[in-house]
């Protein structure tokens, strides 16, 4: 292991009494690294972001290994401590960012009380709501708005925010554009590559589109049925993959035939 | 224009002929005077203030023939398709199926135009009766409209699972069940049960993985050449569109956008539109990855829609013409249209604001990690 690795996983094993959904021997998030997990309904994906998040005993599964933030073990630790880094320091966002907030609260009071909860000051809370849509590229106008009234690239930007004004230094993003529209989903996967250089945000992005993977990320590690079938750089898993499986998936894409 | 000589018309001409034989679309349009099987003239379907769909006119040849509709959220795409099923009231224009207008259709013509016309939806979750087993769900589509003697039901509904790819025991099981490509199969055996000529496909994998997207798409493919369909698909992605949709129509804000040979849409647009949302698809093949053009905000409100062109705010080539002029739709080529002041500029190459996509960062470390575990 080299100095860098942000997020280390190993030996991570999330069960649902006998039955085990996801089995990682070793995978690591590198400092502004943007990482791909590939896989299907079912490979386990979720629930690795689960048992990354410190949530998956909310879903009644158990997790028993290792994963670590800049060398912090975060299994085990209590509800309490894992909340500092929920959300402050590694943040979520989730393919559906309409159910993912609070339909009753303006979407600035959601930012404005995710900071207050995170210790800012009222109005420290306000102005870093402020300066992280200008961040996402969303007019600060928006905040006066419901989630309802804004569209869904809209409210996924008001996510990434979230994440953005909370100073999170690791994002987990979860099929986050899968609900979108190609364009919407090209300028969001603009907007997290820019975080990326920008503030040097890490991001596990987890996708079963393996041309949406190859436009973002800089490693990739394919999973199915709970295990990591293989993994490496983008620019080599995707032009010669190991596996049949990555092969598959590959195939599966649609071609843009007869373009020039 | 008067119904009935529109009806006698396509009574006449569909009946054993080889429609295939010299066709030659020109937008839908079949130059060897065949009608076409669908043809929606002039369409208009008003929600309260909001236009979703506002002049729009296609043809849907006969089978087997796909047509796609590309667009997104709020273009008016599934608007239309649900017209065509008479699932939305429309306010202007018609659709007349083998030439009659389904609008004027009551009682038994409407039951058996339900035959001829049937619809899959994005979700099957919500399509499909959770209390119902699958088999009997099937049946029921099968009873209603006495496709085959009572007798022959169960027979035939096992028949219909094997030909979307499906176990025939399925039919003892309920949706929740199968997976979510399990039952956008179910939902097509049962569109299939009534041997339909048009089948609308609503999104019908856009809320699949792409692997389960895959062979959902193969299955149309296969069923298209089988049952010589008619059929209309529904996507917000170019990539679905470009092997199963001969005509691709581009919608914005209930409006054609272009319309032509998916072949020719795809490699030479001649709206600017067109040329964006082909861009965004995301692409594996790293190498060859192109520039995305930068559409810049959202589509706007459809309550409240921009004067002139309706693309105008977002386009890139607008001019002063664009802000008050309403682009119709003009000839681009052969069976190739396109409502765009500047599509002679758009053919020829103009220079629209791209955004380039970065190469990925990959560090030595990394790459000597790479393995097979």
């Amino acid at each position: 292991m080299t100095g860098l690795a942000r997020l280390a996983i190993s030996d991570l094993e999330v069960s649902f009494g006998s039955r085990q959904v996801v089995s990682i021997a070793d995978l690591r998030l590198d400092n502004a690294e943007i990482l791909g997990l590939a896989g299907e309904s079912g490979s386990g994906k979720s629930m690795t972001t689960l048992a990354v998040l410190g949530l998956a005993h909310t879903v009644g599964a158990t997790v028993s290994g290792s994963i670590t933030l800049d060398g912090q073990e975060l299994t085990g630790l209590p509800q309490e401590s894992l909340r500092d880094f929920r959300g402050r320091r590694i943040a979520a966002i989730f393919q559906s960012p309409s159910t993912a907030f609070n339909p009753v609260y303006r979407v600035g009071s959601i930012v404005t009380k995710a900071l207050r909860l995170h210790g800012a000051t009222k109005s420290e809370a306000s102005d870093r709501a402020a300066e992280a849509m200008r961040q996402v590229l969303l007019s600060p106008d928006l905040m006066r708005r419901y989630p309802s009234q804004l569209s869904g690239g809209q409210l996924q930007r008001v996510a990434i925010a979230l994440a953005v004004a909370l100073r999170a230094e690791i994002l987990l993003a979860d099929e986050p554009t899968s609900a979108l529209d190609v364009t919407v989903q090209a300028e969001v996967l603009d907007l997290l590559r820019d975080l990326r250089a920008s503030i040097g945000m890490s991001i596990l992005f987890i996708s079963h589109d393996l041309a949406v993977v190859a436009e973002l990320c800089d490693r990739v590690a394919v999973m199915r049925e709970g295990l990591i079938l293989e993994q490496g750089p983008a620019s080599q898993v995707l032009s010669a993959p190991a596996h049949p499986y990555t092969a598959e998936l590959l195939e599966s894409v649609p071609k843009l035939a007869s373009t020039t | 224009m008067t119904a009935e000589p529109e009806l006698t018309a396509g009574r006449d001409l569909t009946a054993g002929r080889d429609l295939t034989a010299g066709r030659d679309l020109t937008a839908g349009r079949d130059l060897t005077g065949t009608p076409p099987l669908l043809q929606i003239s002039n369409l208009t379907v008003r929600f309260g203030p909001v236009r979703a769909v506002d002049g729009v006119s296609l043809d849907v040849a006969a089978g087997p023939f796909g047509l796609g509709l590309v667009g997104e959220s709020g273009s008016g795409k599934s608007t239309i398709g649900r017209a065509i099923l008479r699932l939305v009231r429309t306010s202007g224009g018609s659709i007349k199926f083998a030439g009659e207008d389904i609008g004027s259709l009551r009682g038994a013509a409407l039951k058996a135009y339900r035959r001829h016309a049937q619809i899959v939806f994005q979700d099957p979750d919500n399509s499909l009766d959770p209390r119902m087993l699958i088999g009997a769900t099937i049946a029921e589509v099968l009873r209603a409209h006495h496709v085959v003697p009572r007798t022959a039901i169960t027979e035939r509904v096992a028949a219909l699972l094997a030909e979307a790819g499906l176990d025939p025991a399925f039919a003892q099981r309920y949706p929740h069940q199968l997976s979510g490509g399990q039952r956008q199969r179910v939902a097509i055996a049962r569109a299939l049960g009534v041997q339909p000529r048009l089948l609308v496909l609503d999104e019908p994998t856009s809320a699949l993985d792409v692997r389960t997207q895959a062979h959902i798409l193969k299955l149309v493919a296969r069923l298209r050449s089988e049952h010589k369909l008619s059929y209309l698909l529904i996507t917000h992605n170019f990539g679905v569109v470009s092997e199963l949709c001969e005509q691709t129509a581009v919608l914005y804000l209930g409006k054609i956008a272009e319309i032509g040979d998916t072949k020719v849409l795809l490699r030479a647009a001649a709206h600017p539109y067109t040329v964006a949302l082909r861009s965004a698809v995301p692409e594996v093949d790293i190498a060859g990855r192109r520039s995305r053009i930068v559409l810049p905000g959202d589509p706007p409100d459809a309550a409240n829609p921009p004067s002139g062109c309706v693309f105008h705010p977002r386009c890139p080539l607008a001019v002063d013409r664009c802000r008050t002029e309403v682009p119709v739709l003009r000839d681009a080529g052969p069976g190739h249209q396109v409502a765009c002041h500047r599509a002679e500029d758009v053919l020829a190459g103009a220079e629209m604001p791209t955004r380039r996509r970065p190469p990925a960062i990959e560090r030595p470390e990394a790459a000597a990690s790479s393995e097979l575990s």
